[in-house]
């Protein structure tokens, strides 16, 4: 074990904050103690609530108006940061520390040129004038790879891409030279493939520049790959901390394991995902009877069957007859001028019983192919078979009083807005039942209700409350009890955890799992998620721009992906493999072949 | 449903109470409409009765409010104003309310060209300044009370107009009310049972507002002779006439009409805030 | 121009203009062009709705456009006849159109004068008075505002809010009356509220038609300085009408901005507070208060009629007002199309400096 001479570039001793909330006092970092060297890139891992982030605001200063730190100190290269005044602290943000945040599209002043806001952070800490601050703010661009960095200086925020406005926001971070830069969740919010370039990105400016990093997140699996020690935090405590092989060969702590387990990897299966000791026996209190299950389809043919389903937005332009007048050059379209191809004549089967994956990023159509199936858009062309029968191209207004409608049902990505914000949980899930099955009786009503929450595990007591009096998980639940409630043929599975906590993660998946088992059900699962993919479904089709390029076995996919896409992406998954190599006991990652 | 609106105005009484701001702007409300109820049978004088031998008298123990050029007791008339203010107040703002939520919001969830002719319209009403053309339509339709309502609904349309378009069309996007069309709930239950409990809070807020302004609208067209018209009481028309007596040093007869009308007004912006207040949902 | 090119010449362009100028605003061209061509359809509208207002609405027109109060029966034919009351609406409208268009707007029998002729000479004084309204109502509530959101929660802010709530309660004539019986009658501190100018000095020669500016020009100082006089409180009174709306807004705008992320980035960057409040808080703290301005100055020009009253201002207000009383309805016309017009120009105003300060209004979207 290497013991290091010099002293740590910023150490963190027994620091405790809390907030003043109207509910009282609340502890959001409790004895937390860490340090960090020059040139090591150390991983602040934890869910939400654990303090992570906390933690890099109090180094700052930044806390809000309602934190306090109570007790412990912040030392970097010696001082005391607690004791420092306004003029001081501002002094080091930004030139001796500086810190990377999460969306990086609302980190930006929007009404301010990307390179002036780069030349302001410059000029604040040098006393270079504003053209040399410009030029100093083209360099920092460059040095972030961005190409043609002298056109990008004067673009706005809203005109650049996700991964662009973060490498912006990255330029300036580093456009002084900081010797430790804390990135709070920079990745979170971006495609894969971005990520993985945001993060490598990352990694290579820490090493060239001997600089240190604090990379917070809530993904194992970044964390094993790019940080040199990791630290676990739970509920304003560190729980573990260590070299990242160790932690992630030879947890000690529970929690360690249990967050460990719950991430899902290259070759887990979906009950790893929860500890043994976890893992229950799942029983149907009242046993579904013939007529509670919907029609199904004659076996052999495929609940869900597309054919050529093509979507089109319109695009907004300035009218063509406006253009002519002014004398202006059109531009020049082929066919579908003013129009934009978000899905392209896809094609695909979903068997009774199967769970299939619909994978893309952002921009693939993989959310619009799900509204299409769903019947909340109507489809420009193509068809779409539930159970035999045609619904392309029925009115999504007119669907939702025919009788296919409770055939066919979605889960929303994000629980909280999925729920009406005045309604009760119970009300939520009795919606569909009261308007799909015509159930008005409260006491048949209530049964019904019941019985579902005990399928999803969802505790009566909650039914009385408001969305916002609900946890994460538990708002995740009654989206899917009230999918579920009219027992479907199809349920569409769009991003149902991507908001979740991994360890709520791994409870929603199993009980998906359990319940599409239990009740018959099939899965159209779209996510971005490639390791989540792999553990819930059966087959998976890889959309990018409109289109399937390529589909198959899961299994096989990712064993032997055809598509240079599909590899691309396959690459970009982050992944907690260690061997340890015999010879000189180091770690080898064994992702990247 | 009945248990919804006794639930509802539990929570209300226990929001009100919390504040002491809300608490004052109900009450003045109250008082005021009150007054407007039963003013005029509480006050010692009748409003038109006219005594010369007491013009211009300052407050007093026998008339409180002091009277004006003609004998007539200032605090019955501004009482007896106070009906009729509200009055005015309550059915212009009743009118462009109905009217321009219905029209707004079918405009805000249909979108289209339905959207497009229906800001049109608006923004064709807008395009003077409110007061402006509350004149000129009292001027050209007739300078009488039901002219003054019907000039401040129209005046006032546009602005619920946009107003429910905009809460409607935001909301439209909102997945809660996909979830609700997935449920299998039709155009009519989702703008009724989705839409509207969660768009009115907000309408109810700029409601009161609206009031207020209202009741300010009517007494400046009363002010400059438009509509209600002498020997009625109305807090526009005091001041009006008391203007010129008032420069002469009898400050009575536009003070406390003129406190009166800020009360109302102000007690209608205050309730805005405490109705705010009153609908978060997080409180509960 | 610059949006429609292809990227390659944007970009050499765009170098270019880096050598002589800081940024050139995206787009901005195409979005003057683009307002400027909204605004006409929107024109059109207004001539329209006064139409339908003045001459489609009353009863008989013609005794309404008369040029006295009580017309002889040859008088309300001849009057009937110019209007062209005989012919049908789409040809009145025509007739109408026409005669806008040639600026004759008809004759106001209550001064003998032709109405464009009233408006032109006595536009100044309305705006000179609206536009020192504004400036002052501006100098007070932005500085409030920024204020009360900096100090959020305090007793100033608290104060504040209370203060502007008060101002907005009470009607413009009651402030006006108020404030003149306190500082003319009460204390003697402000002159009689007759007019711009005490009667006993000359006016400046009309150059622009704002005294303010017109006395300066000339360097008549004691000119200067009675109009000026004259000026305070009826423009204090409108000032305190608008101050509630401003305030409230920007407030709210700068609470809104000062919790963003990119503020909280500018801190974290080290920017200094002078930095962080004034270029990234307070600049885009701007935008909303800008799109109240449209509100508050329909509000200021509505109130224009009966502040002028009060205080016996010569400008359109209490033109079409004495018209109005004495049933001559040309003025009252006159004075609404102007109206409109002005809040037009206003807003187009506006909405330009809107795209100026914020580049994603220029979007063509």
């Amino acid at each position: 074990m290497l013991i290091k001479t010099e002293p740590p570039l910023l150490s963190i001793d027994r620091l405790a904050v809390e907030f003043v909330t109207p509910n009282g006092r609340v502890r959001a970092l409790d004895d937390v103690s860490l340090q960090i060297s020059t040139g090591e890139i150390v991983g602040v891992v934890g869910e939400s609530g654990s303090g992570k982030s906390v933690t890099a605001y109090s180094i700052l200063g930044l806390l809000p108006a309602e934190a306090n730190i109570t007790s412990g100190s912040i030392t970097y290269l010696g001082s005391a940061l607690r004791e420092l005044g306004g003029r001081e602290l501002k002094a080091i943000r930004g030139s001796e520390i500086s810190m990377v945040f999460q969306s990086p599209q609302t980190a930006l002043n929007p009404i301010r040129p990307v390179g002036a806001q780069i030349a302001d952070v410059v000029m604040a800490h040098s006393p270079l004038n504003r053209a040399q601050a410009a030029a100093r703010a083209i360099e920092a661009l460059r040095e972030v790879r961005i190409n043609s960095p002298e056109r990008r200086v004067h673009a706005y925020p809203f005109e650049l891409s996700g991964g662009m406005c973060q490498r912006s926001v990255i330029a300036m971070a580093l456009a002084c030279a900081p010797r430790l830069l804390l990135a709070d969740e920079p990745t979170t919010g971006l495609d894969v493939t971005t990520q993985r370039a945001i993060m490598d990105l990352l990694v290579e400016l820490t090493r060239s520049r001997g600089m240190s990093t604090m990379f917070i997140t809530h993904d194992l699996g970044l964390a094993a790959q790019y940080c040199d020690r990791v630290i676990i935090m739970q509920s304003g405590r560190i729980v573990e901390q260590g070299l990242t092989e160790q932690i992630f060969m030879t947890p000690r702590q529970p929690y360690t394991r249990r967050l460990l387990s719950a991430t899902p990897q290259a070759h887990t299966k979906l009950i790893d995902l929860i500890p043994a000791s976890e893992q229950q026996v799942f029983k149907v209190s009242s046993p579904l009877t013939a007529a509670s299950k919907p029609n199904r389809a004659a076996v052999g043919s495929p609940v869900l069957r597309v054919r050529g389903l093509t979507h089109e937005y319109p695009l907004h332009g300035a009218p063509r007859s406006l253009l002519r007048l002014l004398g202006r050059r059109q531009r020049s379209d082929k066919d579908g001028a003013n129009k934009f191809r978000a899905v392209d004549g896809l094609s695909f089967d979903v068997a009774q019983g199967e769970c299939v994956g619909l994978v893309g990023e952002s921009g693939s159509g993989k959310t619009t192919t799900s509204r299409l199936i769903a019947k909340l858009v109507r489809p420009t062309a193509g068809s779409i078979q539930l159970n035999g029968e045609e619904i392309a191209d029925a009115d999504p207004r007119a669907f939702a009083r025919s009788a296919m409608r409770r055939v066919v049902q979605i889960v929303f990505q994000d629980p909280a807005a999925s729920l009406d914000p005045r309604r009760t949980a119970f009300e939520a899930i009795a919606d569909p039942l009261r308007r799909l099955e015509g159930i008005r009786r409260p006491a048949e009503l209530g049964r019904r209700i019941r019985d579902i929450c005990d399928l999803v595990e969802l505790r009566p007591a909650l039914l009385g409350r408001y969305p916002h009096q609900l946890s994460g998980g538990q708002k995740a639940r009654v989206g899917i009890a009230r999918a579920i409630s009219v027992y479907p043929a199809l349920v569409i599975l769009d991003e149902p955890t991507s908001a979740l906590d991994v360890s709520v993660q791994a409870v929603v998946l199993n009980q998906l799992d359990r319940l599409k088992r239990a009740l018959g059900l099939s899965y159209l699962f779209v996510s971005h998620d490639l390791n989540v993919v792999r553990l819930m479904c059966d087959r998976v089709m890889v959309m990018k721009s409109g289109s399937i390029v390529e589909q198959g076995k899961v299994d096989d996919l990712f064993r032997d992906p055809q598509h240079p896409y599909t590899k691309s992406l396959l690459n970009a998954i982050p992944r907690i493999d260690f061997e340890v190599d015999a010879g000189s006991g180091a770690k080898q990652l064994s992702n990247f072949p | 449903m009945m248990q919804r609106i006794s639930a509802l105005l539990s929570h209300a009484c226990r929001m009100v109470a919390r504040n002491g701001v809300s608490l004052a702007a109900v009450g003045i409300v109250t008082l005021l409409l009150c007054l407007a109820l039963v003013g005029p049978m509480l006050t010692a004088y009748p409003p038109y009765v006219t005594d010369l031998a007491n013009v211009l008298s300052p407050p007093g123990r026998l008339h409180w409010f002091g009277t004006d050029q003609l004998g007539r007791d200032v605090l019955s008339r501004v009482v007896a104003s106070a009906r009729i203010d509200l009055f005015v107040a309550v059915c212009a703002v009743a009118a462009s309310f109905t009217v321009g939520v219905g029209i707004g919001g079918l405009a805000g969830y249909l979108g289209g060209a339905f959207d497009l002719w229906t800001s049109r319209v608006a923004e064709m009403v807008q395009v003077f300044p409110l007061f402006v053309l509350a004149m000129a339509l009292v001027a050209a339709l007739g300078n009488d009370l039901r002219n003054v309502v019907l000039a401040t609904a129209i005046v006032n349309l546009p602005f619920y107009i946009r107003l429910a378009r905009v809460e409607v069309g935001v909301l439209s996007t909102q997945l809660f009310v996909e979830a609700a069309r997935v449920a299998g709930n039709g155009d009519a239950r989702i703008i009724s049972g989705v839409l509207l409990p969660n768009v009115m809070p907000n309408l109810m807020i700029q409601l009161s507002v609206n009031l207020g302004w209202a009741i300010l609208n009517a007494a400046s067209l009363s002010f400059i002779g438009l509509g209600i018209r002498p020997p009625t009481a109305e807090w526009g028309i005091m001041v009006a006439e008391g203007a010129t007596q008032a420069m002469a040093g009898h400050w009575w007869l536009i003070v406390f009409p003129g406190f009166a009308l800020a009360l109302a007004v102000f007690a209608f912006n205050l309730l805005g805030d405490a109705l705010r207040d009153m609908f978060d949902i997080r409180s509960r | 121009m610059f949006a429609a090119l292809p990227t390659q010449a944007h970009a050499r362009l765009v170098r270019h203009r880096m050598l002589f100028l800081k940024e050139i605003p995206m787009g901005l061209v195409n979005f003057l062009l683009r307002r400027l061509l909204a605004a006409i359809p929107t024109v059109g509208a207004l001539v329209v709705a006064t139409f339908v207002i003045m001459r489609v609405l009353p009863g008989d027109p013609a005794i309404f456009f008369a040029s006295s109060p009580v017309p002889t029966a040859e008088e309300t034919a001849y009057v009937r006849q110019k209007l062209g009351l005989d012919r049908s609406v789409p040809e009145q409208l025509l007739i109408y159109l026409k005669d806008i268009g040639s600026a004759d707007l008809g004759m106001s029998f209550t001064t003998g004068r032709p109405v464009l002729t009233e408006l032109r000479e006595r536009l100044p004084a309305s705006l000179e008075l609206a536009t020192v309204a504004l400036i002052l109502a501006l100098t007070v509530s932005i500085p409030l505002g920024v204020a009360a959101a900096i100090w959020s929660g305090s007793l100033f802010d608290h104060a504040a809010r209370i203060i502007s709530s008060i101002g907005v309660s009470m009607p413009t004539f009651v402030t006006g009356l108020i404030l003149t019986y306190v500082f003319f009658l009460w204390l003697g501190l402000a002159p009689e509220p007759v007019d711009r100018i005490d009667m006993f000095i000359t006016a400046p020669p009309r150059i622009t038609g704002f005294l303010l500016i017109d006395s300066t020009l000339s360097g008549d100082w004691a000119a200067l300085q009675s109009a000026a006089g004259r000026l305070v409180l009826p423009s204090v009174t409108m000032a305190i009408f608008v101050l509630s709306p401003l305030t409230r807004m920007t407030r709210s705008a700068m609470l809104g901005v000062l919790s963003s992320d990119f503020v909280r980035t500018a801190r974290a960057m080290g920017l200094s507070d002078r930095t962080v409040y004034v270029r990234y808080a307070f600049r885009n703290a701007l935008l909303p208060v800008l799109t109240t301005m449209g509100i508050v100055f329909s509000t200021m020009l509505g109130s224009n009629v009966l502040v002028e009253r009060v205080f016996g201002w010569p400008g359109i207000g209490s033109f079409a007002l004495n018209a109005l009383v004495a049933s001559d309805y040309a003025p009252v016309q006159g004075f609404v199309l102007l109206m409109g017009l002005l809040l037009i120009g206003i807003n187009l105003a506006i909405d330009v400096a809107y795209g100026l300060a914020d580049p994603r209004a220029r979007r063509a979207s």
